[in-house]
């Protein structure tokens, strides 16, 4: 099997782009995008010119969905490339390789997601105190905590830019846990940073919905959150 | 001078947590930020002896299985802390927020290998996803205190040595390409050396074994280096082993092979008591035995499994094999391959964390403390945890100093990144390390492995800091001449107790020598 892969390419932020196409050969219908930019990695490769094509810039780590590290745009949607099957796009015969728009660019697919790790630091997120504990903080807890700080759901939501107020959802679902576990009356700060930079921003356009590639519950987890930080409910009964 | 932490997985986290708890400022380094840190990948559990299945167990159980798990050779001092410390320190994660599986308010525990007692402490199949993420969200609040300083795309690429004594270390950043020096007191946790063995492992590629590589050229004193943990579940995706956690099987799943095609489920046969749940050695032995005799693959059947425990403690497994195998767990059993999952072997450290090198610390999967010659499941995220504040509390003893100034040079440097460097010839050294240290090992083989890395042309530090470590690697597993928990000798089958110790190598940049020390030796390090 092979396919062509439309890559872009872009030493630095300086630096013009352009598109760099490969065709890409592999025998595995289960053989995914992080496993072809690795290969192409060890060297000997030609683009459709025929030009050496030099070490590509991208991030991964575990490869296999869980760390966040190689979401990039494929095909015009962002995804992880170790979750992006090439056989899923046999009947084009290609597939566009793009870094994430919303970041700033590093070099070719790497962008520097920086932001969205301080955006944590400037909601404050964490306990102050020890966790609130009981099954429907617990089941919260763990979808939220799953959140892969990938940037997917930042990259297609239309009211997010860096610099904006509005943090999107990779700030909203990890401020979740914190609204559940913290203790009651101790929860007055994050309740705010939810309101202000998630709540009131977010056009639930849904936009971010089947975006995640961590397949976190958005929904059932905002529902909690909304009642507790924007409606002051006590969905979690805290004693 | 500061204190100056690599790695931000479990171990790095705990440690710079605990510093920063007592009021002391670190710096925090990591190749990437931590929710990246292979730490997040484990899944099936933290081991304590909490005692809340009901089963009667004791600290003193869990330091005896751990013993005797890791064959006897695991410094037993640090053993004893180690689970005299885990009901506490599993209770220390719970309180920050780590959604543990409970039931009436208790931690729940589920049995793991080479362990009697439930014992294992999780949370459903996401458990170090689960305490990354408490644990970054404590780190975090340093942050803003500032009492933890994060360098979190900032590569390890050496110590600072001066005499003997560490004074530091040399950093690269991976976006800007400039490096700077730190100067401080160092602990790394820079994890297992996955990176020797790319493709091949369960665990991260980022953990490149170059850190490793580049501390043991420099002096450092390593152990334990042929002792590679093959777990015996794992599945083949595209890039890597893909882990099927052990959990599988302590919540029912059994192993077979097709023999006269009756399916034989050689574990319950020749181990009726541990069946299936024998430490990992033994399992990935006896499957590549079974292998062997019947010419067919090992399957993992998980049909007996109950719907609820699917749902309530293996969702994330279920939905992960579905998604690489195409077949569903509940309803057909999937092929198994045995698969490199852990590094015992690491750099030397006595009971305190101390290396053999003045002012170097180093804790988690990086060091050789606690495991012996095996690993026990649900151990490793609990001496990365432990160990870390372990460290800490040593290093708080140390006289308080003035924080460093940490200044990137102008110029980019010409280090090549790790991506840059050459993949062929890291995957060269691969295929020389499993030709030689397999799960059946000879003397035969070791030699032919030993004899190929001489014909391999390094071309620059960073390669020749891993030949040096695959040579200490071969060389350790060829000089143990018997047989002891994860390294099989075929030419040597029976554990022999004039080897009832530690191997360390250390190198001077041109030699290796390989020497066996007694395990509980005082000062180990010296
Ligand atoms: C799939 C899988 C499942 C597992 N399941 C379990 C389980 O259920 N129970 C259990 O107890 N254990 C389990 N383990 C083992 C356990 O997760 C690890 O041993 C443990 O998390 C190691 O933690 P650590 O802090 O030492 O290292 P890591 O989490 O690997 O962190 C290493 C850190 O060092 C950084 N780093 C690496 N190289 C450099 C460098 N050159 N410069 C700067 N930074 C660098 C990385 O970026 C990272 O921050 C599992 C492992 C795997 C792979
Ligand atoms: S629902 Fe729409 S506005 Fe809200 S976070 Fe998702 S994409 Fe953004
Ligand atoms: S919410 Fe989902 S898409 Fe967004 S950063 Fe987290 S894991 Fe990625
Ligand atoms: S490499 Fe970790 S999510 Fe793709």
């Amino acid at each position: 099997m092979q396919i062509r892969l439309d890559i872009k390419r872009q030493q630095s932020p300086d630096d013009k782009s352009y598109i760099q196409s490969i065709v890409y050969e592999y025998d595995d219908k289960s053989e995914v995008l992080s496993n072809a930019l690795g290969n192409i990695n060890k060297g000997g490769c030609k683009d459709t010119e025929g030009n050496d094509v030099s070490p590509l810039s991208w991030e991964c780590s575990c490869l296999q969905k869980k760390c966040g590290a190689c979401a990039m745009v494929i095909g015009g949607r962002p995804r992880l490339a170790c979750d992006a099957k090439l056989s899923e796009f046999a009947n084009e015969g290609f597939v566009t390789v793009e870094p994430l728009s919303k970041f700033p660019l590093i070099r070719d697919l790497s962008v520097d997601r920086s932001v969205m790790f301080d955006t944590l630091r400037r909601i404050r997120l964490w306990l102050e105190t020890d966790a609130y504990d009981n099954d429907k903080v617990r089941d919260i807890a763990y979808e939220s905590s799953g959140c892969l700080q990938c940037g997917c759901c930042l990259e297609v939501c239309p009211n997010f830019y860096v610099g904006g107020r509005f943090y999107g959802m990779a700030a909203g679902l990890p401020m979740s846990k914190i609204i559940a576990q913290s203790q009651k009356g101790n929860d007055k700060d994050i309740r705010q940073q939810y309101k202000k930079h998630f709540y009131s921003g977010c056009g639930k356009s849904l936009a971010c919905r089947n975006i995640c590639p961590a397949g976190l519950d958005a929904d059932r987890v905002m529902a909690s959150s909304n009642a507790a930080a924007v409606w002051k409910r006590n969905v979690y009964k805290k004693k | 001078m500061s204190i100056i932490i690599a790695g931000a997985g479990l171990a790095g986290l705990s440690a710079a947590i605990t510093l920063a708890q007592a009021g002391r400022k670190c710096i925090l380094v990591s190749a990437q930020p931590s929710e990246r840190a292979q730490s997040v990948l484990a899944e099936g559990g933290i081991n304590a002896a909490l005692d809340n299945m009901g089963e009667n167990d004791s600290v003193q159980e869990h330091y005896e299985d751990t013993v005797k798990g890791g064959v006897y050779i695991a410094n037993r001092r640090a053993v004893k802390g180690l689970t005299d410390n885990a009901p506490k320190t599993v209770m220390w994660l719970s309180s920050l927020g780590v959604p543990f599986n409970r039931e009436n308010g208790r931690l729940l525990q589920r049995p793991f290998g080479g362990q009697k007692k439930r014992r294992t402490a999780f949370a459903k199949s996401s458990t170090g996803k689960m305490i990354m993420t408490s644990l970054i969200d404590k780190a975090r609040s340093f942050e803003s205190e500032g009492l933890i300083k994060r360098y979190p795309h900032h590569e390890f690429l050496r110590l600072i040595n001066d005499n003997g004594i560490c004074k530091g270390m040399r950093i690269k950043d991976r976006i800007s390409g400039k490096c700077a020096s730190m100067y401080g007191t160092v602990l790394l946790a820079c994890g297992g050396m996955n990176g020797m063995f790319p493709g091949h492992t369960t665990g991260t590629v980022h953990n490149t074994g170059d850190a490793a590589a580049a501390v043991f050229m420099q002096g450092a004193a390593f152990s334990s280096l042929e002792m590679i943990q093959y777990h015996p579940t794992t599945i083949g995706i595209p890039g890597k082993r893909c882990l099927v956690t052990e959990a599988a099987r302590g919540e029912g799943g059994r192993l077979f092979v097709k023999r006269d095609n009756e399916p034989w489920y050689f574990m319950e046969e020749k181990y009726p008591v541990l069946k299936n749940l024998m430490p990992r050695d033994v399992v990935a032995r006896e499957m590549f035995f079974a292998r062997r005799e019947t010419g067919s693959e090992v399957m993992l059947d998980m049909t007996g499994i109950p719907h609820k425990v699917w749902c309530e403690r293996l969702p994330d497994l279920k939905k992960e094999l579905m998604s690489y195998t195409g077949l569903d767990p509940e309803k057909e059993p999937i092929n198994v391959h045995e698969g490199i999952h852990y590094f015992m072997g690491g750099i030397l450290t006595n009971e305190h964390h101390r290396t053999s090198i003045e002012n170097l610390y180093a804790a988690g999967e990086f060091t050789s403390l606690y495991h012996g010659a095996n690993r026990l499941g649900g151990n490793s995220m609990l001496g990365a945890v432990y160990g870390g504040i372990t460290a800490a509390e040593d290093i708080l003893s140390l006289p308080q100093s003035s924080e460093c100034e940490v200044v990137f040079e102008d110029a980019p440097s010409d280090e090549p990144y790790y991506e840059e460097s050459r993949a062929r010839f890291n995957d060269a050294l691969c295929e020389i390390l499993l030709d030689g240290m397999g799960i059946v090992r000879n003397e035969q083989q070791l030699d032919k492995a030993l004899s190929a890395l001489e014909e391999l042309t390094p071309e620059n530090d960073r390669e020749k800091a891993r030949v040096m470590l695959a040579r200490a690697s071969l060389m350790s597993a060829a000089e143990r001449k018997e047989s002891r928990g994860a390294h099989y000798r075929e030419d040597y089958p029976q554990t022999d107790d004039e080897y009832k110790k530690l191997s360390v190598a250390r190198t001077d940049g041109g030699r290796v020598h390989i020497s066996f020390i007694d395990a509980d030796k005082e000062d180990i390090c010296r």
